[in-house]
């Protein structure tokens, strides 16, 4: 692929739960965008993350990038860690975008406690609005020797429709995975990367 | 070399550079990270203050010394210090002074969505306005800059969406800036009348010289482009801008305070509509429409919440404003699908939190309960609702003795919910004042030992500094006591029995009291407990387990469940369950 082809604009909403590594993930595929020349900008709302949360992290890649945030309808690809989050932030991506969900399911308080109802068949919501890949993050996180690493399965997922070279990911997980969780989330990452 | 930071870490970045050696300020989204990145550069002292006001104080001793100063808070830390600031202004400076406001349009994580840019105005000191990283960065050395020069602090102004938001900067290395000498001169310092009088002078000489920097400040410049269209804007706004209203000429305000008059005039000359794009209050449309120059603003883009580009193009086609059309290969969003009813996923107190026994507790006792700012504050939401009100940070202690004021009998229905550093910030004067004035309240104060809310940070009871250095920790019972509360108890929170009696015979002992409800955060002391394990024949489905509002607590099939490795075996439920069919993990379970 050419230069000129890497650097065309791409907006990737990443939503989930506090908690499922969101951070890191877009940690790492900003450390890989920026290698391969993009401009960036990351928008983080975390204030309660670890409560439980609702987590958005918005990335913007391209020539030049202003704004922080993606308008409503325009993000090329929802990478979402849970189904329901999926759900709440559907109407950002666009018609010929792609949506990246984990199978996982994690039930907000509200639903635990009785107080509303989880919807029903989120797959098939989500497919309406745009294509939609399935992951089981979790499991083959779990495969690789860590159910933490689901992010980076996801991650994976997402590197592979993405035109930054192979090599700048590895890079970018070498520099922001400790050394110790390393082996591990370069298999998950594969195992992502080849679905 | 360019790096990926956020709005807080440039800011930190660049008061390291420009030779910044002491830091003050109290947490507050989104402020915190600033400070908490600036303590780890080598050569300086960061602190944490109990409250802004002091922050100030310390960075402007600081400052009288001859340091250069940053000091940070979020918006509403600012009401806190506004006493020192408005007087600062008369004062001026020695070192260079910046004031971060982090201001929080929407409201990610604020009580309100207050516009600081009017503090600049109302203390007639310099404001600068950061639209991303790289300005953040560059406008901390510019303010110190210009708060040495015209002998004033200076307010660095940001938005949760500069504050957190990661572009590329670039870094340089530190400039190292000797102490500037401090010479005593009580006409400058001593702020009484006769002193105040000619520093209140001085401070319109000050302001008049920054009137004529503000027209040629770098930081304020015009983009001409289509001039059928000028857009004044400031902040991220400005970045919004650029993308949804490509081609259109533009006035970037860096400087917000004082405001060029005739750079705006010059502008405006140049183009047919003149349209502001401010989020929040209309700053910058008044001043415009002051000079007597035809604007619109808030008619199109709305005064509260926060922008996004999505909206202000919208707004501004809405408008038939000529807007060309969006550089994106594919132009237009694709209109918003209905969806199903999609439930909310609030924060909640995390699983072994020790606050969520005493909410428990107080939503069972139905006392009027009045709250107060930290994590805790969630324990007035669904399912638990054990808090009645929340304010602003300390305001729980004095509205309980309020309630006794206006009604005696509830004295013996009211309880103060206070955390300890919130206590800390401006609990202790609630306090003072209700025991002075012959009040009975019961105070609890939720000692979790840290600032969990904003990230846990130390404060003055956790034994630690910001720098990580050991440091006495306060004894509350002690300064209680101090305060002239005779009556102060320690309770575990997670005991649900202890901690019923004990709000009960206080409240109801006709004497002002504390109870110190004393565990440390969940998150932060981490304890290895086996998970709770449900004996279904014993479980009658009656959901009471449910009002603990517990991440890992459902009723699934008319029987309790509890999730394993959300668990963190407070034991909070098995005090709950009546019929015993929670059990301790680890006991005997069949
Ligand atoms: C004037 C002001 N400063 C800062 C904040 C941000 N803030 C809200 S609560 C809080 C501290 C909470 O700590 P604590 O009282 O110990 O309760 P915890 O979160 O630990 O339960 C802070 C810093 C604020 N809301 N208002
Ligand atoms: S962070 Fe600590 S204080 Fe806050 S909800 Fe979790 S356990 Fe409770």
């Amino acid at each position: 692929m050419t230069e000129e082809a890497a650097r065309l604009p791409v907006d990737i909403l990443m939503v989930g739960v506090g908690g499922q590594g969101i951070i890191l993930a877009s940690r790492i595929l900003a450390h890989a965008a920026r290698a391969a020349g993009y401009d960036i900008k990351v928008s983080e709302i975390h204030g309660m993350a670890q409560r439980g949360g609702s987590v958005v992290t918005q990335v913007r890649l391209g020539e030049k990038v202003y704004s922080p945030l993606i308008p409503e309808g325009e993000a090329d690809v929802i990478l979402a860690f849970e189904q329901l989050e999926a759900l709440r932030w559907v109407n950002y991506v666009k018609n010929t975008g792609t949506i990246i969900v984990n199978s996982q399911v994690i039930y907000p308080v509200p639903v635990l406690a009785g107080m509303s109802r989880y919807p029903e068949n989120i797959p098939a919501h989500l497919s309406r609005r745009a294509r939609t890949i399935m992951v089981d993050a979790l499991q083959k996180a779990l495969e690789c020797g860590n159910s933490r690493a689901a992010n980076v399965v996801l991650l994976g997922s997402l590197a592979r429709r993405m035109s930054i070279p192979l090599s700048y990911w590895m890079n970018a997980l070498e520099a922001c995975v400790p050394a110790r969780y390393l082996e591990v989330n370069r298999a998950a990452f594969q195992s992502g990367y080849t679905l | 070399m360019k790096e990926l930071m956020t709005g807080n870490e440039a800011i930190a970045r660049g008061a390291y550079e420009n030779g910044v050696t002491v830091g003050v300020g109290y947490p507050g989204t989104p402020s915190t990270e600033i400070l908490e990145n600036f303590s780890r550069y080598p050569g300086i002292k960061a602190q944490w203050a109990p409250n802004e006001k002091v922050a100030l104080e310390v960075g402007l001793g600081a400052s009288l010394a001859g340091a250069r100063v940053l000091v940070t808070m979020k918006h509403v830390g600012v009401n806190v210090a506004a006493d020192p600031l408005m007087t600062a202004a008369y004062t001026g400076v020695n070192g260079g002074l910046v004031l971060v406001s982090a201001d929080d349009p929407g409201m990610h994580s604020s009580q309100n969505e207050q516009d600081n840019r009017f503090y600049a105005r109302f203390a007639r000191i310099p404001m600068f306005e950061p639209s991303d990283s790289q300005e953040a960065l560059d406008m901390v050395g510019l303010a110190l800059q210009v708060s040495e020069d015209f002998d004033l602090p200076v307010m660095l102004r940001t938005t949760t969406r500069v504050a957190h938001s990661q572009s590329l900067v670039e870094v340089k290395e530190r400039k190292e800036i000797p102490l500037k000498p401090y010479r005593k001169d009580a006409p400058k310092w001593l702020m009484v009348p006769a002193y105040g009088r000619l520093r209140r002078q001085s401070l319109e000489e000050r302001l008049q010289r920054l009137k004529a920097y503000t027209e040629t400040t770098p930081v304020n410049f015009i983009t001409w482009g289509d001039r059928r269209v000028g857009v004044i804007t400031s902040g991220v706004s400005y970045q919004y801008v650029r993308e949804a209203m490509p081609g259109v000429s533009i006035l970037k305000l860096g400087m917000t305070h004082p405001l060029p008059e005739g750079l705006i005039r010059q502008f405006a000359a140049g183009v047919e509509k003149l349209v502001v794009v401010e989020e929040l209050d209309p700053y910058l449309e008044d001043f415009v429409r002051g000079l007597g120059l035809e604007v619109t603003g808030k008619k199109i883009f709305p005064a509260w919440n926060e922008f996004t580009p999505g909206l202000i193009r919208s707004r501004a086609v809405a408008a038939g404003l000529p807007v060309p059309a969006p550089d994106k290969e594919e132009g237009a969003a694709s209109p918003p699908r209905e969806l199903p009813p999609v439930p909310g996923r609030p924060p909640v107190l995390c699983p072994g939190c020790p606050h969520r026994g005493v909410f428990y507790v107080l939503h069972k006792l139905k006392l009027l309960v009045t709250g107060d700012i930290g994590c805790y504050t969630l324990g007035g939401l669904p399912p638990l609702e054990g808090m009645d009100t929340c304010v602003c940070m300390g305001a729980s202690i004095g509205m309980a003795h309020g309630c006794e004021l206006a009604d005696s009998t509830l004295s013996r229905r009211t309880v103060a919910v206070i955390g300890d550093s919130t206590f800390f910030h401006s609990g202790i004067t609630g306090l003072l004042n209700m025991v002075y004035n012959g009040g009975q309240g019961t105070v609890i104060i939720l000692d979790n030992r840290t600032t969990a809310m904003t990230g846990h940070q130390e404060h003055p009871g956790t034994g630690k500094t910001l720098m990580g250095e050991p440091a006495p920790a306060v004894d509350l019972e002690a300064l209680v006591r101090a305060l002239g509360v005779s009556r102060v108890r320690v309770v575990d929170p997670l005991k649900v029995a202890e901690l019923t009696q004990a709000i009960q015979e206080e409240v109801a002992c006709g004497a002002p009291s504390v109870i110190i409800a004393r565990r440390p955060c969940a998150l932060l002391h981490r304890e290895k407990r086996p998970p709770v394990m449900v004996d279904r024949e014993a479980c009658t489905g009656c959901r009471s387990c449910l009002k603990l509002g517990c991440p890992a607590i459902s009723v699934q099939d008319k029987k309790a469940a509890v999730e394993a490795i959300t668990c963190n075996g407070c034991g909070l439920c098995v005090q709950v369950c009546r019929f015993g069919a929670l059990k301790e993990g680890g006991e005997n379970n069949d």
